[in-house]
């Protein structure tokens, strides 16, 4: 297998584009990455995107984002796996290079959300969970996420309010990110008082409906220095499945996905949780941050959001996370979101990461989670 | 309307049949013909009685496409009596009452309507279990709890598995 890495990054800004369609999203973000890398050349491309067919009546859109690029003929496929289709489509991208099968692919995640009113959303995002036992029942993405927290409250006896800080975290740190979608401080009072959308989850515990993109340009490692002088190694990926319903799993607070994908990674890395710097945690919803934490070994069960309480989760934390807002600050447009979330470590492993810049950083992990965890990818980068 | 989605899973949604493990006797529901406990085939059809207790709830503000006139509804985790978690909506219950641990049984309800002239889908939702007498779960559990399963309920869920297969 050869070693892999990131030559080139590029991201919109996450927002509510109303002037923007897909392609051009994803254009965007793909052209921005491959000028940073200074291809003009792709061997292949991998779109993760989740709702194209729901929210915007087109699928097809590797071939499409592809010929819009102006890269007609080259191979171009979307990859889907609900909210973490943006990782799948970076380890899509590191199999066909460490294969040997391709120098030059693009990995792009590209969602957008806007175009539709929020009913629609709130179910296009519940295709994520069980058609036929979760979303016929009435249930929202978020309302999922509620029984997660309302149980985790129950068991390890917190309270609401105690996991206020990964979203006021998230907001602090999206003010130097220039490409986030809330680049502002909440308070304490105002996550007590956010309005409910699924008890016990409020808008402030949530992250926001957007549109964005963002891409990495992966080649072999040996030839990663003839086109940018700050290549950054992807020393591990995996992706690990757990049951698609909450109610199917064998105790719904531990993601025992991300368990596995996380310690496939770090034995692919050769690493363990102790040697992470900075860690881009799925925020979607306060909980997942802690069951995320758990899961991948910064924390032991119920004590994920221990870590936020202590303010071990700051950028000069014992483990920072959520550098550049994570999806509650930076947005969330889901099929995107991961691989923003490794554009973001990539920012930071090459000291491009501004007044967030994480001092040292040398590692740096992800954890792209679909549905409420029955896909997790978690990506561990290097600073070569 | 998706008719042929709906029927194939009246058993389930009206019935609770799910499956027992010949090998392990663990219950399964919903059914999934290979049994999540020890990974052998389980294809026997088993109705579960419909008594459960509240593991976790939320209630919904923000409801999704055609559920937005129910709003605001509540929804749990229900672990039935007989071992595995479903998700349902509860019933016939103000919100404030919601306990993690409340006993609760199955009643059968509309769950959805597609529009004016459209389908009525029914399915089963969780009430509190009435109060009746001292030992009131196991007392009333009997009186409501849906007949054994005959012809038409072991043949549902029998055609369920040949389309999914």
């Amino acid at each position: 297998m050869r070693d892999v890495s990131i030559i080139g990054i590029g991201q919109t800004k996450v927002g509510e584009h109303w002037d923007k369609s897909l392609r051009e999203l994803g254009f965007y973000a793909l052209d921005a990455a491959m000028k940073n890398a200074q291809v003009e050349k792709l061997d292949a491309m991998y779109v993760g995107n989740m709702l194209s067919g729901e929210l915007t009546a087109q699928e097809h859109i590797g071939a499409l984002i592809a010929d819009f690029a102006g890269l007609r003929g080259i191979e171009a496929v979307k990859v889907e796996a609900a909210c973490g289709s943006g990782g799948a489509a970076l380890r899509l991208g590191y199999t066909a290079v460490a294969g040997g099968l391709h120098d030059f692919v693009a990995c792009i995640g590209v969602e957008k959300m806007t175009d539709q009113q929020g009913g629609t959303v709130t179910s296009g995002l519940a295709t994520a969970a069980d058609a036929d036992y979760e979303a016929l029942h009435g249930l929202s993405f978020v309302s999922i996420n509620a029984l997660l927290m309302r149980r985790y409250m129950h068991e390890h006896g917190y309270k609401k309010n105690d996991f206020a800080n990964f979203a006021i975290n998230a907001h602090a740190n999206a003010i130097n990110n220039p490409y986030a979608m809330f680049p502002s401080p909440i308070s304490a009072r105002a996550f007590a008082e956010a309005k409910p959308i699924a008890d016990p989850i409020n808008l402030l515990d949530s992250s926001p409906i957007a549109d964005g993109a963002a891409c990495v340009i992966l080649a072999p490692t040996s030839i990663a220095k003839e086109f940018t002088d700050k290549p950054i190694r992807v020393k591990a990926t995996a992706i690990a499945t757990d049951t698609v319903a909450v109610h199917d799993r064998r105790d719904p607070l531990y993601l025992e996905g991300g368990a596995i994908s996380a310690q496939k990674a770090y034995a692919m890395a050769g690493v363990g949780p102790n040697d992470v710097d900075l860690f881009e945690v799925h925020d979607a919803f306060t909980i997942m941050s802690a069951l995320s934490l758990e899961a991948s070994g910064f924390a032991p069960r119920g004590g994920g959001i221990r870590l936020a309480l202590d303010g071990e989760i700051g950028i000069g934390g014992r483990i920072p996370i959520t550098t550049m807002g994570g999806l509650k600050a930076r947005g969330h447009p889901v099929g995107a979101t991961g691989m923003y979330q490794i554009v973001e470590v990539a920012q930071q492993l090459r000291e491009e990461a501004g007044a967030n810049q994480v001092k040292n950083a040398r590692l740096g992990m992800a954890q792209n989670i679909g549905g409420s965890g029955a896909t997790v990818v978690t990506t561990i980068l290097e600073r070569i | 309307m998706e008719v042929a989605r709906y029927w194939r899973t009246t058993g389930q949604r009206y019935q609770l049949v799910g499956e027992v493990c010949p090998n392990c006797n663990n219950k399964i529901f919903p059914p999934r013909d290979v049994c999540p406990a020890c990974e052998k085939e389980a294809k026997t059809p088993f109705a579960f009685s419909g008594q459960g207790e509240v593991y976790s709830y939320s209630t919904i503000h923000a409801a999704p496409q055609g559920f937005e006139k129910y709003a605001p509804y509540t929804v749990a985790l229900v672990r039935l009596k007989e071992g595995p978690l479903i998700t349902a909506q509860l019933t016939d219950v103000d919100e404030e009452e919601v306990k993690v641990g409340m006993p609760v049984e199955m009643v059968t309800r509309v769950l959805r309507e597609d529009g004016e002239r459209g389908m009525l889908v029914y399915g089963y939702k969780f009430r509190p279990v009435l109060p009746v007498s001292n030992d009131a779960p196991k007392a009333t559990a009997e009186p409501a709890r849906m007949p054994e399963p005959a012809m038409s309920v072991t043949a549902v869920p029998v055609t369920t598995h040949a389309v999914v297969a």
